[in-house]
């Protein structure tokens, strides 16, 4: 665990400090950017995606599907960041003990 | 300078709801503050923890959080010629090129300006940022079992609410949704940790098919 902690810390150093040491030109490319400007979105989705329905090998519809859409409707209501985490995590937590 | 502070103070939030994740998600109070000091970026953190906390082999919550930590590349790429940083200060102002303070820095109109508001944000978002996480990881660690307080949702809660601002263009929506289809698929197919690496591909897909 700690070789992957420091393998994320000094890789995502790296990164940063390549953005300010090469020639803007390097990175230029309009696919280039294009793709790096998708990245983001590419990952956080999967990863919304594999938080809500993953359990181990198996998909499952459990509680957490339910608290992840909690969360979306306080996200179009434009609640920050906070309030959209606890509520996905109260809504979860409550219809488990239903 | 307010602004700054301001920018600071929000991202706080962020940091205590990482601190509790990553002790729910299975890492000590020392690993998770680790991962607000030395790789300081909101989103790959948060993607370390998620892969690892899903099952993953740490080393690919690693190139998860590589892959997310790729665009502060871009932004040090902009911040290059409004900042000109040389030596020490290259080097010391590389590990607070994030989201916020480049933000904070592009819309200036001098260079001086720029590097107040880039040097200001990024320190004030630092220091916030880790004690937000301590207080977290702490308050986390306090509570008892994750799964009976819904944190496995309020991980996903999170990713969805930094994937929201993102979703800005119709490609960004399809490259989205794509990527939630093939991670969701592969799940039962492939090694935890491997779906959303995989999703990476559908940006480069999308990156370079089609112009617009």
């Amino acid at each position: 665990m700690w070789t992957a902690i420091l393998v994320t810390a000094v890789g995502c150093y790296l990164l940063k400090l390549a953005g300010l040491s090469v020639p803007e030109s390097v990175l230029a490319h309009p696919t280039a950017q294009r793709v790096a400007g998708l990245l983001p979105a590419a990952m956080l989705a999967a990863l919304v995606g594999v938080q809500t329905f993953a359990d181990g090998p198996s998909l499952v519809v459990d509680a957490r599907v339910v608290g992840v859409t909690a969360g979306a409707v306080a996200l179009l209501l434009r609640a920050p960041f906070l309030v959209v985490v606890a509520v996905a995590a109260v809504t979860a937590a409550l219809v488990r003990l239903i | 300078m307010r602004d700054s502070l301001a920018v600071g103070i929000a991202t706080g939030a962020y940091g205590i709801s990482f601190g509790a994740i990553g002790v729910a998600t299975g890492l000590s109070v020392l690993q998770t503050c680790t991962l607000s000091v030395l790789v300081f970026t909101g989103a790959s953190q948060f993607a370390f923890v998620g892969v690892v906390g899903a099952g993953g082999a740490p080393l690919a919550g690693a190139a998860t959080a590589l892959l997310l930590g790729s665009r502060n590349t871009l932004y040090g790429l902009r911040l290059t010629s409004l900042l000109n940083l040389r030596g020490a200060r290259r080097l010391a102002g590389a590990q607070v090129v994030i989201d916020e303070s480049t933000a904070m820095a592009v819309n200036r109109q001098d260079e001086s300006h720029a590097r107040l508001g880039f040097f200001t944000t990024g320190l004030a978002v630092f220091v916030l940022w880790n004690l937000a996480t301590l207080a977290g990881a702490l308050g986390g660690q306090a509570l008892g079992d994750p799964r009976d307080l819904g944190f496995d949702a309020a991980v996903a809660a999170a990713f969805l609410a930094l994937l929201w601002p993102q979703l800005t263009t119709r490609r960004s929506r399809v490259t989205a949704l794509g990527a939630v289809g093939v991670a969701v698929l592969l799940v039962p197919v492939v090694p935890a940790g491997v779906p959303v690496l995989a999703a990476a591909g559908v940006a480069v897909v999308a990156g370079t098919l089609g112009r617009r």
